[in-house]
């Protein structure tokens, strides 16, 4: 089948997709005139029963928390699945020429930018009960401050943080957590994912009870998922090209 | 006009998927198959989003608003952060597998992938 056909065969199925979908969304309710009852009964009761301000949060770590945990494992089995397909097989270190790190400047400017993605990764991690965050944006966040490590050192700096082993072992223990924050209630008699941690007062850091928990659960696991999906990519670009510059 | 305008941002959603459907089915690379996939990905945010908006609703977000205030609805965007998740790492997931095929292959085109080897 060469190219042509397929783009044939494809607008033929497109303008068949376009029409149903056009008989499916011609009939909703207008738009902005959403009927859905279940959003505006979890916006009324989440600050009362959960004392969190953020109902998404609310939502996704607590009211519909085993949702997210089976997103979290998804998470995790596709860091997994990128790592295997890009490991390689265990050799001496090999003999690259050591890299040149860039001027002082970008140095400089470089560690006072990784702080504040730092800081600011840890405060979007720990504050998604009461503002928009969680633990996946935050996460995210965190692990993006490490490739200004990259940037600003070398490889073998990088290799250094992220390579390290504590590194599989939290993000293995964040989404371990998770599933352990769900089962103690089980032990207490109640529902899996009972919100079993005192709540707290509304507004404050330390509230909500479990979702503050699972939401900085979650940012360790995907700051360190996202760590070593980065180490894994680089180390693989890098062997590439010093086989390259070996032949 | 007015009822097309009503159902125009779930058009925009699904013009969105084709565009993104199209880019896979006439890819001649791997990398731009999985962008295609990701820009295919987009159109259930747009959708989900627009299905969740409400006129003059606040964000579901109850700081300096009252508990009682109408808001957009809160359950379409946890579904829509899921999905970002989901897209990031199977985007990860599906470049590994481009990179692993071109180690194999040595291209990135799919129509000379088209042997199965052991």
């Amino acid at each position: 089948m060469n190219s042509r056909w397929r783009t044939r065969i494809f607008f033929a199925a497109a303008i068949g997709f376009a029409w149903i979908y056009f008989l499916g969304v011609k009939n909703l309710p207008p738009w902005g005139d959403y009927r859905g009852i279940y959003g505006q009964m979890i916006s009324a009761v989440s600050v009362h029963e959960r004392h969190a301000t953020d109902a998404v949060n609310a939502i996704d770590y607590d009211y519909r928390g085993f949702d997210t945990l089976g997103e979290e494992f998804i998470l995790f089995a596709s860091v997994l699945g990128a790592m295997l397909l890009l490991r390689r097989p265990e050799r001496p270190e090999t003999t690259t020429p050591p890299e040149k790190g860039l001027s002082d400047a970008v140095k400089v400017s470089a560690a006072v930018a990784f702080s504040v993605l730092v800081i600011f990764g840890i405060y979007i991690s720990t504050h998604g009960q009461l503002t928009p965050g969680g633990g996946f944006q935050g996460g995210v966040i965190l692990a993006s401050a490490s490739m200004l490590i990259y940037i600003a050192e070398n490889f073998s700096v990088f290799k250094r943080i992220t390579s390290h082993p504590a590194v599989e072992v939290l993000e293995a223990l964040g989404a371990g957590f998770y599933a352990v924050i769900g089962l103690v209630p089980l032990v207490l008699a109640e529902p899996f994912l009972t919100n079993w941690l005192p709540l707290g007062t509304t507004g404050n850091v330390f509230s909500s009870g479990t979702i503050a928990a699972i939401s900085a659960s979650v940012g360790i696991e995907v700051t360190a998922g996202f760590l070593l999906l980065g180490y894994t990519y680089l180390e693989d670009i890098i062997a590439k090209t010093g086989e390259e510059q070996n032949e | 006009m007015n009822s097309f305008l009503q159902i125009y941002p779930y058009l925009i959603a699904g013009w969105i998927f084709l565009c993104g459907l199209y880019g896979i089915a006439t890819s001649r690379h791997l990398v731009h198959m999985v962008i295609s996939l990701a820009v295919l990905q987009t159109s259930t945010y747009v959708l989900l989003l627009n299905i969740g908006y409400r006129i003059h609703g606040a964000a579901p977000v109850f700081v300096g608003i009252s508990p009682g205030t109408i808001t957009v609805d809160p359950v379409v965007q946890a579904l829509m952060l899921t999905d970002v998740v989901v897209e990031a790492t199977v985007v990860a997931l599906l470049l590994a597998m481009a990179v692993t095929a071109h180690d194999r292959a040595g291209t990135l085109s799919p129509d000379d992938l088209r042997m199965m080897r052991g």
